[in-house]
C-alpha cells in the first residue's frame, strides 16, 4: 500500500479564523485541498423548540436572538407569519420604519464582514478601518431603536418606536459620512493589488454550480444569479423603493466582495428614499394575542441571503411549531465544493466569503444511514432518548449529570 | 578582556540590544495602531509582554523533545545578539570588525529562521508543523534576492567587511546614488525576513492558528518574542549601515543619534509596508521574489560591477 | 488598473489626526436618549395586574404584594433581556427603562434585586 502523504487537518470547531463554532475537515495534500467535509451543529439551542412554549409576543424576543446581525431579517420575517395568520394590515409608516432599520442592519452586516474578510487575508488595515465605519451605523442604530443589536423594533402588527425628523436628519448624515468611506473603499480595496491577488480566482463556484448547489444572498448574486426577494418576492414596501439588483460575473470570492460593497451603495440610495417616502401615520395596530389557527410561510432578504419562517398556529396564544431555515445554512452545501482544489491558505477567506453565521443556521437534524440510505426524522425527545441509549451501551450513564443541572 | 566582555554583555552588546530591541518594538506598534486610527499600546508594552512571558508556566508538550525543544529559542536568540556585534553603530568600524563579517551576519541571520523551522517541527503539533515548512518555504524565496542585493554594494566597495564597506561609502558618497534598486530590494526581502506582512506566512494566524509557536509558552516563547524584536533592530541596523552610511566618523555621540534616527527611517518604511498591505499566499511570494526581485537585484549586481570597471 | 499600496495616502494621513478610540471606562460613554437599560419601578403606580410578569421572555420581573394595593417588584438582571415588553404592556405606567447600562457585578446574588 503506498504510504499516504496525506495530512487531515482540522479547521474548527474553534479556530481563529471562524467567528462561530463549526468543523471543516481538510484533507490536504501540501498546500492543495484535497477533499472537504463540513459538520455543523455546535451552535444549535433548541430555538425552535423553544418557541412553542412561548407566547407571539414573546418569541419576537426570542428569534430575534438567533443571530445578533440578522436580528432585524429574523424578527420581520417572523412577525410578517404572524401578520399573515391573523389578517392583520400593518400601517404603512411601520413598514417604511421596518425597511429602514432593515437596511442600516445590511449595511452594519456588510461592513462587519468587510472588516472579517480583510483580517482572513491580513489586511488588518482594512479590518480596523471598516470597523471603525461600523460604529457610526451602530450609533446610529442604537439612537432609534435603543440597543446597538437585537433592536426590538418589531410588535406584532407594526413597530414599537417612532422616529422624530431629528433622528431622521442624523441618519441621512450618517449615511452622507458612510457613503464618502465606502467610495474609498472601493477605490482603495478593490482596486488594491494584493487585495485582488489574494481574491480572484479563489473559491470559484460557476453559475451551474450555484443554482445546483442552492446558494443564497451574495454569494448566488456574485455567480452571475439575479435573485433577491426584495424583487423577486417583496413583502413591505419594498416594490415602492428604486434599487438594483447586484450581480457580478468574477463567481469567485473578489465578485462576492464586489457585490458586498455595491449593495451597500444600494442601500444608501434606499435608506435616503425611505426617509423622504415616509408618510405620515399610525405605527402599529393591535393584534390579538389569539391568533386563529392556520399556516404562513414567508421569506426576507437578509443580508446573507433568503431567510424562510414558517409558522403553523393553533388558535391559542401560542405557536404550534415555528420554522427557520437561515441562508448559511443553504451557502453550506455550497463551502466544501469551493474549498476543494484550492490552497489552505485560501481556506479561512473561501468560508468567511459566504459570511457564516452558524448561530442562524443549526436547527433539527435529519439522519441519513450512509449504508441503507435510510432516513430517519429525529424530534427533540426522540433524539435526547436516542443518545441516552446509546451512551449507556457505552457505559456512560447521564442520567445523573441531567439532574444535577436541573436543580439550578 | 574585561572591557570586551562589558561590550558584549552589556553595551553595545546583548543589554543594550535587548533595550533597543523593545524600544523599536513600541515604535512599530505605535505607528502601526496611529496608521489604523487606534490609540496603540503604551512605551512600556513590550516590557510588559515579556515580563508577563517570563512569569508563566512553560509548558512542553509531552511527545516533543524536551531538550530540544528547549535548546532552540536559546540559540535563536544567541545568534541575533552574535550578529550585532558586526554591525557599525556610532562610527565606522564595528564592535570587533573582521574581513568578510558580512557573511558571517547573513549566515548568523539565517540561524533564527532555521530554528523557527526546527521548534515547529519538533512541536509534534500539526498546526506547527505546517508553519515549519511554510518558514523553510518561504526562507528559500527571499533568501536569494536578500544576498544578491547585499552583495551589489559589497561588489562595488571590494570587500566583505561590513565595516569596510561604511568606510567605502563613507568616502565616496556620491555612489550610493548607484545601490537604490538593491535598496529596495532588501526592504521588501527585509519584510519577509522578519516574518511581517505581507509575508508573514508562516505566522498567519487565521490560517495555522500559531504557526511554528503554537506550541511554545512561558520565557521560551519569550526568548522567541525577544529574537524577532532583535531581527527587526539587526536588519534595519544592516540595512542603514550598508546602504546610508552618512555623517559618520565624526564624534560618538553624534553618530548614535545618527544610528538611531536611520534605525527609525527603515522601520517606518517597514511598519508602512506591514499596514498597507494584505498577506501573499505562499505560491505567489516564491512567484514574486523569484521573477521579481531577484531579477532586479541581478541588474543591481551588473550596474555595480560596471560602475567599478568605470572607475578603475 | 489595480497597483499596489492604495492605502498609503491613507494611513500616513491618519498619522496626523486623533485617534477614534473612546477611553471607556476612563471617559463616560455617551447613550441616546431613550437607550434601553436598567428598569426603574414606581410602586405608587402599580397595581398589581402582574400583566408585566405574563409578557416577559425571559421571567425576570416578579411582583409581589406587600400590603393592601402596596406592589413591589423584583427583577433579575440577569435573566432580562432589556427589551422593555413590560414598559410596552404596563397600562399605568409603572416601568421605565433607564439609560444604567453599568451593571456588571462579581456577585451573582446581587443582581436580583428590588426596584
Amino acid at each position: 500500500m503506498e504510504k499516504d502523504n496525506r495530512i487531515m487537518i482540522p479547521l474548527g470547531p474553534q479556530h481563529p479564523a471562524l467567528e462561530e463554532p463549526e468543523s471543516f475537515n481538510l484533507l490536504l495534500e501540501g498546500e492543495r485541498i484535497a477533499a472537504a467535509s463540513v459538520l455543523i451543529g455546535y451552535n444549535h439551542r433548541g430555538m425552535e423548540k423553544a418557541a412553542e412554549s412561548r407566547t407571539y409576543v414573546q418569541n419576537i424576543y426570542l428569534l430575534e436572538r438567533i443571530c445578533g446581525i440578522c436580528s432585524h431579517s429574523h424578527s420581520t420575517c417572523y412577525v410578517q407569519t404572524v401578520e399573515a395568520l391573523a389578517g392583520a394590515e400593518v400601517p404603512r409608516r411601520a413598514l417604511y420604519l421596518r425597511a429602514l432599520i432593515g437596511e442600516l442592519e445590511r449595511i452594519h452586516s456588510h461592513l462587519l464582514w468587510l472588516g472579517i474578510a480583510g483580517h482572513e487575508i491580513g489586511f488588518l488595515s482594512l479590518f480596523m478601518y471598516a470597523w471603525r465605519d461600523r460604529e457610526i451605523v451602530m450609533d446610529t442604530l442604537e439612537m432609534l431603536t435603543g440597543n446597538r443589536i437585537n433592536y426590538g423594533m418589531n410588535a406584532i402588527g407594526g413597530v414599537r418606536r417612532d422616529i422624530t425628523p431629528e433622528q431622521a436628519q442624523k441618519v441621512l448624515e450618517a449615511v452622507d459620512a458612510l457613503q464618502a468611506r465606502t467610495e474609498y473603499y472601493e477605490k482603495a480595496v478593490l482596486g488594491e493589488e494584493t487585495v485582488a491577488q489574494r481574491l480572484i480566482g479563489v473559491g470559484k463556484l460557476l453559475k451551474e454550480d450555484a443554482l445546483r448547489l442552492d446558494a443564497a444572498g451574495p454569494v448566488l448574486r456574485a455567480s452571475g444569479v439575479a435573485r433577491d426577494i426584495r424583487k423577486d418576492d417583496p413583502n413591505g414596501i419594498y416594490p415602492e423603493l428604486d434599487f438594483n439588483v447586484i450581480t457580478d460575473t468574477h463567481a469567485d470570492v473578489f465578485g462576492r466582495t464586489v457585490v458586498r460593497v455595491l449593495e451597500l451603495m444600494e442601500s444608501y440610495k434606499m435608506i435616503r428614499q425611505i426617509i423622504q417616502q415616509m408618510p405620515e401615520g399610525p405605527i402599529a395596530v393591535k393584534v390579538p394575542a389569539r391568533i386563529p389557527a392556520g399556516e404562513a410561510f414567508m421569506r426576507y432578504e437578509a443580508p446573507r441571503g433568503e431567510d424562510v419562517h414558517y409558522t403553523r398556529s393553533n388558535g391559542t396564544d401560542k405557536p404550534d411549531r415555528v420554522k427557520v431555515r437561515a441562508p448559511t445554512l443553504a451557502n453550506s452545501a455550497a463551502i466544501a465544493h469551493m474549498l476543494e482544489g484550492g490552497y489552505l491558505a485560501d481556506a479561512p477567506i473561501v468560508i468567511a466569503a459566504i459570511d457564516p453565521c452558524f448561530s442562524c443556521t443549526d436547527r433539527s437534524v435529519r439522519v441519513v444511514d450512509a449504508r441503507s440510505g435510510e432516513e430517519k426524522l429525529f424530534d427533540w425527545e426522540g433524539l435526547r432518548k436516542y443518545s441516552v441509549a446509546w451512551y449507556a451501551k457505552q457505559g456512560v450513564d447521564l442520567s445523573a449529570a441531567s439532574m444535577r443541572l436541573r436543580g439550578d | 578582556m574585561w572591557l570586551a566582555l562589558f561590550q558584549i554583555v552589556i553595551f553595545p552588546g546583548f543589554l543594550f540590544l535587548g533595550a533597543l530591541s523593545l524600544v523599536f518594538e513600541y515604535v512599530d506598534r505605535k505607528l502601526y495602531a496611529r496608521m489604523q486610527n487606534r490609540i496603540g499600546p503604551p512605551w512600556y508594552q513590550p516590557l510588559a509582554d515579556i515580563v508577563k512571558l517570563l512569569s508563566k508556566e512553560t509548558i512542553v508538550p509531552c511527545d516533543a523533545d524536551s531538550h530540544l525543544f528547549g535548546a532552540i529559542p536559546v540559540f535563536a536568540l544567541a545568534a541575533t545578539c552574535a550578529a550585532f556585534l558586526y554591525i557599525p553603530i556610532w562610527s565606522i568600524n564595528s564592535l570587533m570588525p573582521f574581513d568578510s563579517d558580512l557573511i558571517v551576519v547573513l549566515y548568523f541571520l539565517t540561524i533564527p529562521t532555521l530554528t523557527y523551522f526546527l521548534a515547529g517541527w519538533f512541536s509534534s503539533s500539526l498546526f506547527a508543523e505546517l508553519g515549519a515548512i511554510r518558514a523553510m518555504t518561504q526562507l528559500f524565496a527571499y533568501e536569494v534576492p536578500l544576498y544578491m542585493a547585499l552583495l551589489g554594494p559589497a561588489l562595488l566597495a571590494g570587500t566583505w567587511s561590513i565595516s569596510g564597506i561604511t568606510a567605502f561609502y563613507h568616502q565616496n558618497p556620491a555612489l550610493l546614488l548607484v545601490n537604490i534598486p538593491a535598496l529596495l530590494v532588501s526592504i521588501v526581502t527585509a519584510q519577509g525576513k522578519l516574518e511581517r506582512a505581507p509575508f508573514d506566512i508562516p505566522d498567519a494566524e487565521t490560517e495555522i492558528v500559531g504557526g511554528t509557536f503554537t506550541e511554545y509558552s512561558g520565557r521560551l516563547l519569550a526568548m522567541f518574542k525577544m529574537t524577532l524584536n532583535t531581527e527587526l533592530v539587526v536588519v534595519a541596523a544592516l540595512i542603514s549601515a550598508i546602504f546610508f552610511p552618512l555623517f559618520i566618523g565624526g564624534s560618538a555621540v553624534v553618530g548614535f543619534l545618527l544610528f538611531l534616527v536611520k534605525l527609525l527611517v527603515v522601520v517606518f518604511l517597514l511598519t508602512l509596508m506591514r499596514a498597507a498591505l494584505a498577506r501573499f499566499r505562499m505560491d505567489q511570494m516564491v512567484n514574486f521574489c523569484w521573477k521579481v526581485l531577484a531579477p532586479v537585484a541581478l541588474a543591481q549586481i551588473l550596474i555595480d560591477l560596471i560602475v567599478k570597471g568605470a572607475l578603475l | 488598473m489595480k497597483t499596489t499600496g492604495k492605502m498609503v495616502p491613507m494611513l500616513l494621513n491618519m498619522l496626523t489626526k486623533k485617534s477614534d478610540t473612546v477611553l471607556y471606562p476612563a471617559v463616560q460613554a455617551q447613550v441616546p436618549d431613550k437607550f434601553r437599560g436598567a428598569l426603574k419601578f414606581q410602586n405608587d403606580r402599580c397595581v398589581g395586574c402582574k400583566l408585566c410578569m405574563r409578557v416577559c421572555p425571559a421571567n425576570a420581573i416578579t411582583i409581589e404584594k406587600v400590603a393592601d394595593k402596596q406592589f413591589k417588584a423584583i427583577v433579575h438582571l440577569d435573566k432580562c433581556l432589556y427589551c422593555g415588553q413590560c414598559v410596552d404592556s404596563c397600562n399605568k405606567d409603572a416601568l421605565e427603562n433607564t439609560q444604567n447600562f453599568e451593571l456588571a457585578s462579581g456577585d451573582k446574588s446581587s443582581l436580583t434585586r428590588e426596584i
